[in-house]
């Protein structure tokens, strides 16, 4: 075969090869925009919505003036004659669920028998925090009537909120600024703001509890949520926290434990709902919101830390005293201690894989094992049922029984007139031993405060697509989203230090190595050519050009 | 001399490919692996993804290559003349001593490259191609996901993926610079771009090879050029 001719094939295949290797390339850096359609489907089905098929203004059972709100619920249940049961069955009546736990057994968990490390429980404080209770008339949750079906507040979720909310201290009832009547013949499906007043404000004021939940969901755009924006596709609580027997789908791990009745992004989307194959296998083990929800309380600050031990300084008048930092928050109050905020936050992530253990009243603290976590998300990389979740961590201090070593409820509200309570008299000693002699258990007279940690799931606040983590947010060795996270080898952040140190000095090695080589074979070379009259290689060279 | 066709096309085009696709899974690893940025991580993944299963996929042409036209026997490890030849390479070169071993068509690779070559086609890539793919479809169970492949831990996989590639680029840097050992500084790579190399004079029969191969030897592939004296 002729060289010459053998030459260009070679070229031709070489030019072919290459070509086709550059437009793969080219084809993979710049992928054709496809369409994704499940997508537009969810769109156009959340385009529009339903109007009700009931004037309930027409009806003259509601059109009418009320005297008290257990009327209107005799007016409603008139009707809807076994609604209020259904009610009566769920934990926003009950405020427990039923549940197993392995480590508890048949158990009810609800804000009846567990703590926070905000205003830390419900108990001696229920007239206040009954103002979120679908219920009226509950001076304390020992003696309210949990099977009265009069008490239930229908108009508490189905009144629009323009004519309806409830009183500060009234254990659940109404405001007596409300006209009933206007109330009443409002129902309807519930809004934004019959969710978000008890939601968005828990916890003593907006974002306080959630980070992910405030009134700025009100008038959201689509940089704030893309499920809720008023510049989108609007959509409201319910329509995604849907109810059947008013069994309301989606709850939150501060107060639930089992991993039932959950909402979770793919029950539209789909566990592949990307274009890319690639993002889709991190379905199986990261959750949507983690991507997706890259910064929390975008608008407003939430509450980031509360220490109770430094609660009860007053001013120098002996007057309690609030302290605002230069935002208008709350730093420092003599009733709650002090705290810190933020806002557009990174969360910061866990493994989780839907069952959570929480701190019971009366159970036994290790005070030795770091903070005491008041709900604990359980996960981790090994159970393959656990994917990685974006959290608010809420750090802070309270007090405990440092010889029972049990977590303390203070009585804390003077509603109702009780002479313990630590906001009127600032005397931790006394709340404790009114509190806990409240909830049944013992207290040994002996306080101290103990670091608590609680975990609040982030679901809210989705971002446009275009805003999700990208990949070297994770994937990078240097301030990894994920750095907290150490029980797995995630490539581009995990690296074993032996094994490059080896593999690098490997490299150095061989680079010496040949450029050592190189210079000596240069140096000898050199001097032999000056040595000697006539050098092989030139010789060589010569021949092969002649030849070729 | 004489104009000695060694490589043949097949050959010429993986080593090329090869040597491309090498390269190219260097940088897009490296940048998998934390230590550059280039392509930009999601791009590097895509990319790493595919020049390995395309480098897997020219690995399955040369393994069949190798046993059907028997060059696999090039590969057979031998001792004799190992040591001369680490001498030539650490001593004699730098005195100008010729090649201890003589290079022919049926003996394309001296004893200490038959091992490195060995070493490299039946350690390393079968370690970075075996792990790699391991490493291409590594999945845990879930809700959501079929098992592919969960028997092995991602970290040891990973692992052993890190540690093929750090001695593929060895490999490489050594291998790179050994090209400028031949006859001359380029004749190695003109070689494995033309196919031929000018060999000196030798006895032919003397060389071994496979005897079924002998009379095919003489007819094409060992074409001499006509006045290369």
């Amino acid at each position: 075969m002729d060289v010459q001719s053998h030459k260009s094939t070679l070229a031709i295949i070489l030019i072919l090869s290459v070509g086709i290797a550059g437009i793969a390339l080219y084809q993979m850096s710049y992928p054709p925009d496809e369409p994704n359609l499940a997508l537009e489907e969810l769109r156009l089905e959340y385009a529009t919505t339903d109007e009700p098929v009931v004037d309930h203004s027409q009806f003259e059972i509601l059109n009418r003036d009320f005297t008290t709100p257990v009327e209107v619920t005799l007016a409603c249940i008139s009707c809807h004659n076994t609604r209020h049961l259904e009610v009566m069955e769920s934990a926003h009546w009950n405020w427990d669920r039923i549940g197993f736990t392995e480590d508890r057994g048949i158990t009810a968990i609800g804000k009846k028998n567990v703590m926070n490390n905000y205003c830390i429980g419900v108990a001696t404080n229920e007239l206040t925090c009954a103002g979120c209770h679908v219920g009226f008339g509950m001076p304390d949750f020992q003696d309210f009537d949990f099977s009265n079906p009069e008490n239930v507040d229908c108009l508490s979720c189905h009144a629009s909120s323009e004519f309806y909310e409830k009183g500060k201290g009234l254990g659940g009832a109404p405001a007596t600024t409300v006209d009933l009547r206007e109330a009443a013949i409002t129902v309807g499906r519930p809004s934004i703001n019959n969710c978000g007043t008890c939601h968005f404000l828990g916890g003593g004021g907006n974002n306080v509890k959630h980070g992910d939940l405030e009134v700025a969901l009100y008038h959201a755009d689509r940089q704030m949520d893309v499920h809720m924006a008023q510049d989108g596709i609007q959509m409201t609580c319910v329509d995604c926290h849907t109810a059947e027997n008013h069994e309301i789908a989606g709850k939150l791990y501060s107060v639930s434990a089992n991993n039932v009745n959950r909402l979770h992004c793919e029950d539209c989307h789909t566990s592949t709902p990307h274009m890319s194959e690639m993002l889709n296998t991190h379905t199986a083990r990261v959750a949507c919101q983690t991507c997706h929800i890259p910064t929390y309380a975008k608008e407003n600050p939430t509450k980031l830390s509360w220490r109770w031990s430094d609660a009860g300084m007053l001013d120098e008048e002996g007057r309690p005293m609030t302290v605002n930092d230069s935002l208008g928050m709350q730093r420092y109050m003599s009733t709650k201690g002090s705290f810190t905020w933020g806002s557009n936050l990174e969360p910061e992530y866990v493994w989780f894989n839907g069952t959570a253990d929480h701190y019971y009243l009366g159970d036994q603290i290790d005070t030795l094992a770091g903070p005491i976590k008041i709900n604990t998300l359980h996960g981790s990389y090994h159970d393959p049922s656990s994917k990685i979740i974006p959290v608010k961590i809420h750090r802070g201090d309270q007090i405990f029984d440092s010889e029972y070593l049990t977590i303390i409820q203070p009585r804390l509200s003077a509603a109702g007139g009780a002479d313990s309570a630590f906001w009127k008299e600032f005397d931790w000693g006394r709340a404790a031993e009114s509190g806990m002699r409240r909830i049944g258990l013992p207290y040994s007279g002996r306080y101290g405060f103990i670091e608590t940690e609680m975990y609040w799931p982030i679901n809210h606040m989705v971002s446009p697509a275009d805003q999700a983590l990208q990949c070297v947010d994770c994937h990078t060795p240097n301030e990894s989203r994920l750095a907290g996270l150490d029980d797995f080898y995630l490539p581009g952040r995990d690296r074993n230090d032996t094994l490059d140190t080896m593999g690098w000095s490997l490299i150095l090695i061989s680079l010496f190595g040949v450029i050592l080589h190189a210079s000596i074979r240069t140096f000898t070379y050199m001097r032999r050519s000056s040595s000697l009259d006539m050098t092989p290689y030139e010789e060589f060279d010569h021949d092969k050009g002649e030849s070729l | 001399m004489k104009q000695v066709k060694i490589y043949m096309l097949f050959e010429r085009i993986w080593h090329w490919w090869q040597a491309a696709l090498i390269i190219f899974l260097m940088i897009t690893g490296f940048e998998v692996h934390g230590s550059i940025t280039v392509f930009g991580y999601e791009q590097s993944v895509l990319f790493h993804r595919v020049a390995g299963l395309l480098l897997v996929g020219l690995t399955v042409f040369a393994i069949f290559w190798h046993l059907t036209t028997d060059e696999w026997r090039q590969y057979i490890p031998t001792f004799k003349n190992l040591k001369a030849q680490i001498m030539y390479y650490g001593v004699g070169m730098f005195r100008g001593d010729p090649h201890p071993v003589h290079k022919s068509r049926w003996q394309k690779l001296n004893p200490l490259q038959i091992l490195t070559y060995l070493g490299f086609k039946i350690l390393i890539v079968p370690v970075v191609i075996v792990s790699g793919l391991l490493y291409m479809y590594h999945k845990t169970i879930n809700i959501n996901n079929v098992v592919v492949i969960s028997d092995f831990s991602l970290e040891s996989v990973a692992l052993w993926h890190t540690a093929g590639g750090f001695l593929l680029v060895a490999f490489l840097i050594v291998h790179v610079y050994m090209t400028t050992t031949g006859e001359t500084a380029t004749s190695n790579i003109r070689a494995m771009i033309t196919g031929y190399e000018e060999l000196p004079d030798e006895d032919d029969h003397k060389e071994p090879g496979p005897a079924d191969a002998s009379s095919e030897l003489s007819n094409d592939q060992q074409t001499t050029k006509g006045g290369s004296q």
